[in-house]
C-alpha cells in the first residue's frame, strides 16, 4: 500500500520540528528517512503512525486521508527504537498481543494465534524462544521479537524507528541484510528512520534526507550520492570537505585559483565547494582546473591510501584517494584536478 | 517537592557491602565495631524496646486476660470501624493515585509540578490540623454547620468525618509510589499497544497495570497501615463516642486513660502486629520485586 | 533551529496519542480539590478573617507562646539528635556487613508503620518511674515521662527514619573511587571521611533534619501520652489546638494551626532551597 505525507508541518510550542514536508512511499518500497538528530525524522514517522498529530498537512494511507484516523485503526506496524517490548509478557505473548486485543468477532482462534506466533518466530529466526521474557533476550533478539510483533497484525505499512540504533556495530551489519531480506519476502511498504547513511544507502530503495525539519532531497541511493540536491546533502553524504569559494561570471574562485563552472548555474556571490576524496586526481601541469597542492600527510585508509592536501592559505585541508602506484610523500607539491565540481550557493 | 519529601518510601536498596578487606576505603576494625555497636544500641533502645514493651504489657496478666480483653464489645466495634474506614479510604485513594499518576507521568501539561506539590501537601500538615480543617468545614460552627444541622446530617463526630480525615492523611501514598515509576517507564509500551490495535482501556489493563502492580501494592500497604493507625486527625473529628465513632487507636487511648492497661496494650498489640506485617511485606516487595518499584526502592 | 519560530498560542497540554488525559486529570483535580485544597483553603480563609493582629494576639498569649516554644525547641533537639544518630545508622547499614543487618534495616521504618498512639503508650510504659528504663533513671533523680524530656524521647522515636532514609541512597551512590582518589593523594582515612564523604552527605543530612523537624513539630499521638500535658511546662502546640476545639473556640484553634502551617511551609521551603543548592553544587540531592 502506498503512503504519503502531504505538506506536513509540526510545531512543538515555539519550535517547528517539521516544515511543509512531502514524502511519498510507493507500495512495496523500502524507504529510509535519513538525517542528523533533531532533523524531525522520528517525528515524521510518528505522525505516519498516528502517535503524533501534525500541526498542518495530511497523511494518506493507500490514497485515503488518514490524518484523523486514531493510531489503533491505522493498521501500521511500528517498531520502536528501544523496542518497547511488554516486559511482563513472554515473547509469544508479546507477538500475540495485537491479535488478542482484537474484538471477539475478528479475533483469530487461540490455535491460529499460536500458529501465527510460531510462523513469525521462524521468519525472524528465533524458534523455541516463545517462553522467554524480554529481559532474558539479547539486543538483537529483542529487535527481532519487536519486528515479529509488528508483523503479527498483518500491517499495511511497516514503520521502523532506528531499527538498528541500539545494537553494536557487527550485529547492525548482519541485521541490515536480514531486514532487506525480510522486506523482500513479505513485501511490506516500509519506512524506516536512521541517522546512519551507510545503512540508508545500503538497504533502502529510496532515501529521504531531512535537516532541521525540511526535506532536503528524496531519491535513490545513487541519485543522493552522485547528485546531491542541496549544500546540506552534499556535506552530509560521503566524506566531503567544504571549501568556501566565491562565484563570479561562470567561474568560482578558490583562494588564488579560478575554476571553470562548466555549465553549472550559480548566482554570483559566496558559495561552497564540496570535495570528496575520489573527486581529486593527480594532474599534469597546465591542465584545466589543475591546482597546486602541498602534501601534508599520506595515510592508509583501509584498502586505499589517501593524501591530505593543503590547497592554499586559510583553506581547510582536503583528502585525495591515491592510486596504488602513486609515489608521493609528505612535503611534496603536486598538481591535482577536480573531476567534478559540487558547488552550492551560500 | 522531591522524592526526599517521602521518606516512608525512600531507599532500602542497600547493596550488600563488599567482604571486609584491607581496602583503603575501609575503617579500622575497632572503629567499625564501635560504629556498628552504637547504631545497633540506638535502634534497639528506641525501636525494638518499645515494640517488646507493647507485647509484654499486653501479656502482663497472662494469656487469658489478653484474649479476654477482645471480648469487650466496644473494642470489637472499634476493630470493625477501623476495617470499614480503611476499606473506604484506601480504594478511593487507589483510584485517585492511578488517575493522578497517569495524567502526571504520561502527559506534559502546564502546572504539573504545582499539581505534584499539592498531592504531597497532606504529608506536611500536622495530623491535628488535618482533622481541624474538616471541623472548620462541617463542624457545628463550620462553613456548612448550619446547613448540615438543618438537614440532620452528621459528619463531624460521626463516621463520615473519620473517613474524610483518613482519606486526607493517606492521600499521597499511592500516587507518590506510582508517579516516579510510571515516569521511568515512559510511554513506549503504551504506544506499542495502541499501534497493535488495543483500545485505551485494554492498553491500560494489559500493559500499564501489570507494569505497576507491585508498586501499587506497595502504596496500598503503606496507605492501609496509616489508615488503620491514624490517631491525631481522627481523634479531632471523632468525638470518641464508644461503639460508634471509636477506631482502634482511639480505643487504645480510652482504655489507657481508664487505666485498663491490659486492654489498651492488647488492642495496641493488634496494631503493632499490623505494623510488623506491613514492614515484612514491604521488605519482601523491595527484595523480591525491587525492579518493579520506583528506582528509589531498588536493591542496589 | 534556523526555521522561523512561529508564535503559537499557549497550550495547556502537549498533544499525545495516549488516551485518558481528560478523564484522569479531571478526576484527580476534582478529588484533590475536594479532599485537600478546599479544606486547607477554608483554614486559610478563616485565618485571614482573624487578621494579622488577631493571629499575633493568639500567638503571643503566654500559654500559646509557651506551647510553641516547647514544640519547636524539643522538635529541634530531637531532629538534631537524629541527624547525628541517623547518619551513623545509615553509614553502618550501608557500609558494613554484620549479622542482622537486613532486619535492622527493615525495622528503621517502624515509626512510619506503628500507629502513633501505640508508640505513645509503649514509650510511656518504658519511661514511667516504674518502667524498664524509667525505673533505672528514677534513683538518679531523672524523670523522663510526664516531663519535656519525655516529649523529646517520643519525638526522637517518630522522626528517627527521616535522616536514615535520606542519607542511605546518597551514601550508596557515593563513588568509592573518590575515596580511593583521596587516599592516593595522601589523605588519612579520617581526613577522607571529614573532607570528602561528610561534605557530600551534608545536603542529605540537612534535608533529613528538616523533614524530621517538620514531622516532630506537628506530632500529636505519641506525645500526649508521655508528656503529662501541663500548661506552660509540657503542653505542645498541637494539643492546644485540640483543647481549643473542645471548647468550640474555632478562632483560637485556627490561629494556632495557621502559625504551625506557616512554620511547616518555612521548613518545606528550607528543604527545597537545600536541594536546589545541592543540585547546583553536587549535581544530586
Amino acid at each position: 500500500m502506498e503512503i504519503r505525507a502531504e505538506a506536513i508541518t509540526k510545531r512543538f510550542g515555539e519550535a517547528t520540528v517539521l516544515a511543509d514536508v512531502d514524502v511519498h512511499v510507493h507500495a512495496g518500497e523500502l524507504v529510509a528517512l535519513l538525517g542528523p538528530s533533531g532533523s524531525g525524522k522520528t517525528t515524521l514517522l510518528r505522525i505516519f503512525a498516528g502517535l503524533e498529530q501534525p500541526s498542518a498537512g495530511r497523511i494518506l494511507l493507500g490514497g485515503e486521508d488518514a490524518t484523523q484516523v486514531p493510531v489503533q485503526a491505522r493498521g501500521v506496524g511500528f517498531m520502536f527504537q528501544h523496542y518497547a517490548l511488554f516486559r511482563h509478557l513472554t515473547v509469544a505473548e508479546n507477538i500475540a498481543y495485537g491479535l488478542k486485543v482484537r474484538p471477539r468477532a475478528s479475533r483469530p482462534s487461540n490455535a491460529a494465534i499460536r500458529a501465527r506466533v510460531t510462523e513469525l518466530l521462524d521468519l525472524v529466526q528465533l524458534p523455541g524462544l516463545e517462553r522467554r521474557y524480554p529481559a532474558q533476550l539479547s539486543g538483537g533478539q529483542r529487535q527481532r521479537v519487536a519486528l515479529a510483533r509488528a508483523l503479527a497484525v498483518d500491517p499495511k505499512v511497516l514503520l521502523l524507528d532506528e531499527p538498528f540504533g541500539a545494537l553494536d556495530a557487527q550485529v547492525r551489519r548482519d541485521l541490515r541484510r536480514w531486514l532487506r531480506d525480510i522486506h523482500e519476502r513479505t513485501g511490506h511498504t516500509t519506512l524506516f528512520v536512521t541517522h546512519d547513511q551507510d545503512e540508508a544507502l545500503e538497504i533502502a530503495d529510496r532515501v529521504a534526507i531531512l535537516d532541521q525539519g525540511r526535506l532536503e532531497q528524496i531519491g535513490t541511493p545513487d541519485e543522493i550520492y552522485e547528485h546531491p540536491a542541496t549544500a546540506f546533502v552534499a556535506g552530509f553524504i560521503g566524506e566531503a570537505t567544504r571549501l568556501p569559494v566565491e562565484a563570479r561570471g561562470g567561474v568560482v574562485r578558490l583562494g588564488p585559483h579560478a575554476l571553470a563552472l562548466n555549465g553549472t548555474r550559480l548566482a554570483d556571490g559566496p558559495a561552497s565547494l564540496f570535495v570528496r576524496p575520489r573527486d581529486l586526481v593527480l594532474a599534469d601541469d597546465g591542465k584545466a582546473n589543475a591546482l597546486p597542492a602541498n602534501v601534508v600527510a599520506v595515510r592508509r585508509a583501509g584498502p586505499a591510501r589517501r593524501a591530505e592536501l593543503h590547497l592554499g592559505e586559510g583553506l581547510p585541508t582536503v583528502e585525495m584517494e591515491l592510486p596504488a602506484d602513486a609515489v608521493i610523500g609528505k612535503g611534496d607539491v603536486v598538481q591535482v584536478a577536480l573531476t567534478r565540481l559540487r558547488v552550492f550557493g551560500g | 517537592m522531591s522524592r526526599t519529601m517521602m521518606p516512608e518510601t525512600s531507599t532500602r536498596g542497600v547493596p550488600a557491602p563488599p567482604a571486609p578487606s584491607a581496602a583503603v576505603t575501609d575503617e579500622a576494625p575497632l572503629t567499625r565495631w564501635v560504629l556498628i555497636g552504637a547504631a545497633v544500641a540506638f535502634l534497639l533502645l528506641f525501636l525494638v524496646l518499645p515494640l517488646i514493651a507493647i507485647f509484654a504489657e499486653a501479656l502482663r496478666r497472662g494469656i487469658a486476660a489478653y484474649f479476654a480483653s477482645f471480648a469487650d464489645p466496644d473494642t470489637q466495634d472499634a476493630i470493625r470501624l477501623t476495617l470499614l474506614v480503611a476499606a473506604i479510604a484506601v480504594p478511593l485513594n487507589v483510584v485517585f493515585g492511578i488517575a493522578a499518576a497517569w495524567a502526571v507521568a504520561k502527559f506534559d501539561f502546564a502546572g504539573k509540578s504545582l499539581f505534584v506539590t499539592f498531592i504531597d501537601l497532606p504529608f506536611s500538615v500536622s495530623p491535628v490540623v488535618s482533622g481541624l480543617v474538616f471541623v472548620l468545614l462541617f463542624g457545628a460552627h463550620g462553613v456548612f454547620g448550619g446547613f448540615l444541622q438543618a438537614h440532620d446530617i452528621r459528619i463531624i463526630f460521626a463516621v463520615p468525618g473519620i473517613v474524610l480525615a483518613t482519606i486526607f492523611v493517606t492521600f499521597p501514598f499511592v500516587a507518590r509510589e506510582l508517579i516516579p515509576l510510571m515516569q521511568e517507564q515512559g510511554t513506549a509500551e503504551e504506544e506499542a499497544a495502541l499501534t497493535l490495535g488495543a483500545s485505551g482501556f485494554r492498553m491500560f489493563l494489559t500493559v500499564t497495570l501489570p507494569n505497576v502492580k507491585w508498586a501499587l501494592l506497595y502504596g496500598v500497604l503503606l496507605a492501609n497501615a496509616r489508615a488503620m493507625g491514624e490517631f491525631g486527625a481522627v481523634s479531632v473529628v471523632s468525638g470518641h463516642i464508644r461503639g460508634l465513632t471509636n477506631t482502634m487507636p482511639l480505643q487504645v487511648e480510652i482504655l489507657y486513660n481508664e487505666y485498663a492497661f491490659v486492654g489498651a496494650f492488647a488492642v495496641a498489640s493488634l496494631l503493632a502486629g499490623l505494623a510488623l506485617v506491613t514492614l515484612v511485606a514491604k521488605a519482601l516487595l523491595e527484595w523480591r520485586y525491587g525492579d518493579a518499584l520506583a528506582r528509589t526502592h531498588r536493591h542496589g | 533551529m534556523s526555521l522561523a519560530t512561529h508564535a503559537t498560542t499557549f497550550r495547556f497540554r502537549q498533544p499525545s496519542a495516549l488516551p485518558g488525559f481528560g478523564l484522569t486529570f479531571g478526576f484527580a483535580v476534582t478529588y484533590l480539590s475536594l479532599i485537600v485544597l478546599i479544606p486547607l483553603g477554608v483554614l486559610v480563609a478563616r485565618a485571614s478573617g482573624l487578621g494579622l493582629e488577631g493571629l499575633w494576639q493568639t500567638a503571643t498569649s503566654p500559654r500559646v507562646l509557651a506551647a510553641l516554644k516547647l514544640s519547636f525547641g524539643v522538635s529541634f533537639a530531637a531532629a538534631a539528635v537524629n541527624a547525628v544518630a541517623g547518619l551513623v545508622v545509615a553509614w553502618v547499614l550501608t557500609r558494613y556487613a554484620f549479622p542482622g543487618r537486613r532486619l535492622l534495616d527493615a525495622i528503621v521504618d517502624l515509626p512510619f508503620a506503628l500507629p502513633t498512639a501505640v508508640a505513645g503508650i509503649a514509650l510511656t510504659a518504658i519511661y514511667a518511674p516504674n518502667g524498664w528504663i524509667g525505673g533505672l533513671l528514677a534513683p538518679l533523680g531523672v524523670k523522663v515521662a510526664y516531663t519535656p524530656l519525655g516529649i523529646f524521647v517520643a519525638l526522637v522515636f517518630i522522626s528517627l527514619p527521616f535522616v536514615v532514609r535520606t542519607v542511605q541512597p546518597v551514601l550508596a551512590d557515593l563513588d568509592r573511587e573518590i575515596e580511593e582518589a583521596s587516599a592516593t593523594l595522601g589523605a588519612s582515612r579520617a581526613q577522607t571521611v571529614l573532607r570528602v564523604i561528610l561534605p557530600s552527605l551534608l545536603p542529605a543530612v540537612l534535608t533529613g533534619f528538616a523533614l524530621a523537624f517538620g514531622r516532630a513539630v506537628g506530632e500529636y499521638g505519641s506525645v500526649i501520652f508521655i508528656a503529662g500535658n501541663m500548661p506552660f511546662v509540657s503542653e505542645i502546640a498541637p494539643l492546644l489546638i485540640v483543647i481549643q476545639l473542645e471548647e468550640f473556640n474555632y478562632a483560637g484553634a485556627t490561629a494556632i494551626a495557621t502559625i504551625m502551617l506557616a512554620i511547616a511551609f518555612v521548613s518545606l521551603l528550607a528543604i527545597n532551597l537545600i536541594q536546589a543548592w545541592s543540585r547546583r553544587r553536587f549535581g544530586h540531592v
